[in-house]
C-alpha cells in the first residue's frame, strides 16, 4: 500500500470581500519579487532601482504625468466600449478595426472637407462619421451572430485586418508628400479639423473618457438596456422567457460598443495624433480586452486595471532606456506581472484541499 | 486461484452533493460476462453511482473493486486503464473528424500515428460484434445512432472489459435499439461485461441478465431477469406508499381555466416530442404531471408558454374575469410575453435550477425584476418595486441569504426555488405550472411549497404540478396526469389511485414510444 496525495479542487462557496484583496495583494506582492529575482539574473540591476525608474517613467514630471493619463484615458475609453459586448458575453476582439475606422473616417473629413466647409462644420462631420464608422464595424458582426449564429470572435478578428487593409489603402491615397507612405501632420498650418484644447492639449480626451466612464457606469447598471445585457449575457434561454428579444439586443449593444470604439477613434486621430497610421491603435483594442475582464466589467475598477497596465507598459519603456535593456525585457516584466494579477483569480474562485488516499493506486 | 466472478463490486458506497445524498451506502455487483440492467426512476442516482465507475465522480466513502482487486479511479484515465468505458448520453466527439479519427483520438500509441493500420483493428472490432459503420465518414453527417456506435467502437477499441451504457435507448428508434441489443448480446458473447442504464422496463426484460433497482440514492435489490416481471420491476422501483399527510382541501369553484387539445411538438432534429396530447387544467384544483425523466413534461410545460413551436393543436385559455360561456382565447402562436400578460405563469426547476427562470450572477432583487423590468417610463430601471417584492419573499419564505443583493447562484438549492416559486406567486397568476419544484429540497422546504400551492389553489388559480415523487403527488394534487413517451396514458383521480396504477401507466406495459 503507497499512500498517494491527491489535491482536490472544488468552488469557494463564498469569500468576504478583504480575504479576495489579501489574495490579490499577495499575488502582486508575489509577481515583484519574481520580477525582482528575473531582473537581478538577466541584467545583475539592482530591482528597486528598476521599479523605482517604472515609477520615474510614469510619473517623473508633470508633463510624463499628463501623457500618462492621457494614455490611460484611451485606454479606458477603448475598455469601456468594449465592456457592454463583453458583458453580454459576445467576444468583440474586434474594438482594434472598430477604432481604426473610426480614426479613418475621422482622417477623411479632415482631408477632405478642409477646404469645403468651416471649422466647426469639419469638427461636427468628423464626430457624426467616426461614430457611424465605429457603429457600422460592430454592427456587421452582431447582425450575422444574430442572424446566422455566426463566430463573433473570428469575425470580428477578421473586421480588423479589412479596416487595418482600408487604412493602409487611403494613407497611400492621400500620403504627403508623395512617395512618403505617411500622411504626417493634417492640416499642420491651417489645424482644421484639429479638436479643441481645454486648458493644456491633454485635457480634452482626459474629460471625455471622464464623462463616458460616468455614463456607462450608469448605463450599465441602472437602464432597461444594461439590465437586458446583463441577462443575455447569462443565459439567453432566461433572456427570451423574460420576453427580451435577444437578436436585438446582441445588434443594438454592438452598435454601441462599436459607436464608442469609433468616439475613441476621433479622439486619437483629431485630438491627440492628428496624423492616421495604421498602427495608431497600438493593440489597445486587444489589451482592453484584459482590462475589461480583470474589472469584471465594472467601470470605475477599469480605472484601476487600466492604470495598472498603462504604468506598466510606461514604465517599461523608460527602463529599456535608462538601463539600455532590451524593450521585450519590460514586456517580460508586464507579463510576469499581468500572470500573477490573473492567476490570483483562480484561488480567488477555487479552494484547494489535499487529502491522503490509502487505496491503492491502479 | 479462484476465478474471478465479480467485473465490478462497489462497497458502501456514499456521495454527496453540498447537502444532498445522491447516493447512500450502495452495494453493488457486476458479474463477469453478464448484461446487468440499472433501473431507477428519475433522480434515483443512477448515473452519479455510475460516473464514479468512470471517474468523473470521486466517492466520498467506500470502496470499488475491478476484478476483485481495490482500485482507486480518480480520473477517467484511471477508469480507461481499468478497461472500464462509459458511453455518456451527450456524446463526446469531434464533428469534423471521420469516424476513424475520433476512436483513435487521445491514445498514445508508440510511433507515429498509423492510420490505416487503427483502421484496420477497427474494422475487426466492428465486424466481430455486428457494427454497422461507415468508418471514413464525418461525425457531423451521422444519425444520432451511428454517432453512438462510434463511442461504442471507440471504447472497445480502447480495450475496455466493462461498458456502461447510460440510457443508450432514449435518443434510439425501436429498429435502432433492436440492433444495439444485438450486439450487446454479442459483446456479451465474448466475455464482456455491461451495465445499460434504462428505465424501459420492456427493454430491461429483453436485453438483461439481472436488474438492480436503485430508490432516492438507496440501492433497493437486484433480481435476475428471468424471475422478474414488468409489474414486480415496477413495485421495486416505486416503492410501498408512504404517507406525508400533505394538507390537501377539496378543490371549490372548479372551472376548465387551461384546455389543451390535441398538442403535438416535433424537437429541432424532428422527433416527436408530444402526441396528441389533451387535457383540462381546472381552476382551484391541482392537476399533477406524471412521468419518466424526458416523457414530455418540459416540452409540455414550454409550449403552454410559448417558448416551444407548436406543429398541432390547440390551447385556449378561459380568463377568470371572462365569466361563463366565454369563448376562450387561443394562446398557440402568441409570444411569452404576450402568453404571460394572460395570467399563465411558469416556475420551471431544471436539473441544474439555474438554467432557466433565475439569473445567477443576479441576487434576489435583480431576479425579482426579470418580470418587471419593462415596467415603467424611460430608460431607467424601477428598482423600488422589485426590491419590496425580494424583501417580502425573503421574510415570508424564510430565504436564507445576507442580502437581497448577493447572487442567486450562490445560494443553497432549496433557496434558489423558493425564489424562483416565490416570485411566480408573487405575480398572481391564473395558471401556475411548476416543474420538479422541491427537487433536492429538504422535507420542511418541501412542506412550504406544497402549502404555497395549496394556498394558490385554493385562490382559485389553476396549479400544474409536475413531479417526480409518487407519494407527493398522490398526496398533493387532485388529479394526475400520466405521461408515457410524449402520450398521455391516463388522467387520474389522485383521491382514488394508487401508486401502482400510476407507475403502470408510466411504464406503459401496452407498448412503448411512439412508433412512427
Amino acid at each position: 500500500m503507497n499512500k498517494t496525495l491527491k489535491f482536490h479542487i472544488s468552488k469557494r462557496a463564498s469569500l468576504p470581500w478583504y480575504k479576495s484583496w489579501a489574495i490579490r495583494g499577495i499575488a502582486i506582492l508575489a509577481a515583484l519579487v519574481v520580477c525582482a529575482i528575473v531582473t537581478m539574473l538577466m541584467t545583475g540591476e539592482n530591482p528597486i532601482s528598476i521599479y523605482s525608474t517604472i515609477f520615474y517613467g510614469a510619473f517623473g514630471t508633470t508633463r510624463r504625468s499628463w501623457v500618462t493619463i492621457q494614455e490611460l484615458a484611451v485606454l479606458l475609453g477603448i475598455s469601456l466600449a468594449v465592456t457592454p459586448a463583453f458583458k453580454m458575453r459576445f467576444w468583440n476582439i474586434g474594438a482594434e478595426g472598430q477604432v481604426l475606422i473610426g480614426g479613418l473616417a475621422t482622417t477623411a473629413c479632415m482631408i477632405c472637407l478642409a477646404d469645403k466647409l468651416p471649422n466647426s462644420m469639419v469638427i461636427v462631420c468628423m464626430i457624426i462619421a467616426s461614430i457611424l464608422a465605429g457603429a457600422f464595424w460592430g454592427f456587421l458582426p452582431a447582425f450575422f451572430k444574430a442572424k446566422w449564429n455566426t463566430n463573433e470572435t473570428l469575425f470580428t478578428l477578421m473586421m480588423n485586418y479589412i479596416a487595418t487593409q482600408l487604412a493602409a489603402y487611403f494613407i497611400i491615397v492621400w500620403e504627403v508628400p508623395k512617395g512618403a507612405g505617411k500622411i504626417g501632420i493634417i492640416n499642420q498650418s491651417t489645424e482644421i479639423g484639429w479638436l479643441p484644447q481645454l486648458g493644456n492639449q491633454y485635457l480634452l480626451s482626459i474629460l471625455v473618457v471622464a464623462l463616458l466612464t460616468g455614463v456607462m457606469y450608469i448605463y450599465l447598471n441602472y437602464s432597461k438596456h444594461g439590465y437586458e445585457i446583463a441577462v443575455v449575457g447569462e443565459s439567453q434561454r432566461t433572456a427570451s422567457y423574460a420576453g427580451i428579444k435577444v437578436e436585438r439586443v446582441i445588434i443594438r449593444t454592438m452598435v454601441l460598443s462599436g459607436a464608442v470604439c469609433g468616439l475613441m477613434g476621433l479622439l486619437l486621430v483629431g485630438g491627440i495624433n492628428h496624423t492616421l497610421t495604421t498602427t495608431v491603435v497600438d493593440g489597445r483594442g486587444f489589451t482592453a480586452v484584459m482590462v475589461s475582464w480583470m474589472a469584471k466589467f465594472n467601470p470605475i475598477a477599469m480605472i484601476f486595471t487600466s492604470l495598472l497596465l498603462v504604468f506598466l507598459s510606461r514604465g517599461a519603456s523608460e527602463i529599456s532606456s535608462v538601463f539600455g535593456l532590451n524593450h521585450s525585457f519590460a514586456d517580460i516584466l508586464t507579463g510576469i506581472i499581468l500572470f500573477f494579477i490573473i492567476g490570483s483569480e483562480f484561488f480567488i474562485t477555487y479552494e484547494i484541499s489535499v487529502q491522503r488516499s490509502a487505496g491503492k493506486e491502479a | 486461484m479462484e476465478p474471478v466472478r465479480n467485473a465490478i463490486k462497489m462497497e458502501h458506497i456514499t456521495k454527496r452533493f453540498g447537502s444532498v445524498v445522491a447516493n447512500h451506502d450502495i452495494n453493488l455487483e457486476l458479474h463477469k460476462g453478464e448484461i446487468l440492467s440499472l433501473l431507477g426512476e428519475n433522480g434515483s442516482g443512477k448515473t452519479t453511482l455510475m460516473n464514479m465507475l468512470s471517474g468523473i465522480y470521486y466517492s466520498d466513502e467506500g470502496q470499488i473493486y475491478v476484478n476483485d482487486q481495490p482500485v482507486t479511479i480518480s480520473s477517467p484515465k484511471d477508469a480507461f486503464d481499468l478497461g472500464i468505458g462509459m458511453i455518456h448520453q451527450h456524446f463526446k466527439l469531434v464533428d469534423v473528424f471521420t469516424a476513424t479519427e475520433n476512436i483513435v483520438l487521445g491514445l498514445k500509441d508508440e510511433g507515429r500515428l498509423d492510420l490505416k493500420k487503427a483502421r484496420h483493428k477497427i474494422q475487426e472490432i466492428c465486424d466481430k460484434y455486428g457494427f454497422e459503420i461507415d468508418l471514413d465518414r464525418k461525425i457531423y453527417e451521422m444519425s444520432v445512432s451511428q454517432k453512438q456506435t462510434v463511442e461504442i467502437v471507440k471504447v472497445l477499441y480502447r480495450g475496455a472489459e466493462i461498458l456502461i451504457l447510460d440510457e443508450p435507448t432514449a435518443v434510439l428508434t425501436p429498429q435502432e435499439t433492436d440492433k444495439l441489443f444485438t450486439v450487446m448480446r454479442n459483446m456479451k458473447a465474448d466475455g464482456k461485461s455491461l451495465i445499460i442504464i434504462t428505465h424501459k422496463l420492456h427493454e430491461v426484460l429483453e436485453v438483461s441478465d439481472r436488474v438492480a433497482v436503485l430508490r432516492k440514492g438507496e440501492y433497493i435489490g437486484d433480481v435476475l431477469t428471468k424471475d422478474a416481471s414488468q409489474q414486480s420491476l415496477t413495485d421495486m422501483m416505486v416503492g410501498h406508499a408512504v404517507s406525508l399527510n400533505i394538507n390537501r382541501p377539496e378543490p371549490v369553484n372548479v372551472a376548465p381555466r387551461l384546455v389543451v387539445e390535441g398538442l403535438t411538438v416535433y424537437d429541432e432534429l424532428g422527433v416527436k416530442r408530444l402526441s396528441d396530447v389533451s387535457f383540462t387544467a381546472n381552476a382551484g384544483e391541482i392537476l399533477g404531471i406524471a412521468g419518466i425523466a424526458g416523457s414530455g413534461q418540459r416540452e409540455l410545460l414550454e409550449a403552454i408558454s410559448g417558448l416551444y413551436p407548436i406543429s398541432e393543436g390547440s390551447i385556449r385559455f378561459y380568463d377568470p374575469q371572462g365569466g361563463e360561456g366565454q369563448p376562450g382565447k387561443e394562446l398557440v402562436g402568441l409570444d411569452p410575453m404576450a402568453i404571460r400578460r394572460c395570467g399563465v405563469s411558469m416556475a420551471f426547476v431544471p436539473e441544474d435550477r439555474l438554467g432557466m427562470g433565475l439569473v445567477g450572477s443576479m441576487g434576489m432583487t435583480g431576479n425579482m425584476m426579470l418580470r418587471s423590468w419593462r415596467k415603467g417610463k424611460g430608460i431607467f430601471l424601477n428598482r423600488k418595486d422589485p426590491e419590496e417584492m425580494a424583501n417580502h419573499i425573503w421574510k415570508e419564505l424564510d430565504v436564507v441569504t445576507p442580502s437581497t443583493s448577493f447572487p442567486v447562484r450562490r445560494m443553497s438549492g432549496g433557496n434558489v426555488q423558493k425564489v424562483l416559486v416565490g416570485r411566480e406567486i408573487a405575480q398572481d397568476p391564473a395558471v401556475l405550472m411548476t416543474a420538479y419544484a422541491v427537487r433536492g429540497l429538504d422535507i420542511n422546504t418541501s412542506y412550504t411549497i406544497y402549502n404555497l400551492l395549496t394556498e394558490e389553489k385554493m385562490k382559485g388559480v389553476a396549479v400544474i404540478y409536475v413531479g417526480e415523487d409518487l407519494d407527493v403527488l398522490l398526496e398533493l394534487c387532485d388529479r394526475i396526469l400520466v405521461l408515457c413517451g410524449g402520450q398521455v396514458s391516463g388522467i387520474l383521480d389522485a383521491r382514488t389511485t394508487d401508486k401502482r396504477e400510476v407507475g403502470t401507466l408510466m411504464t406503459n406495459m401496452g407498448g412503448d414510444s411512439i412508433d412512427e
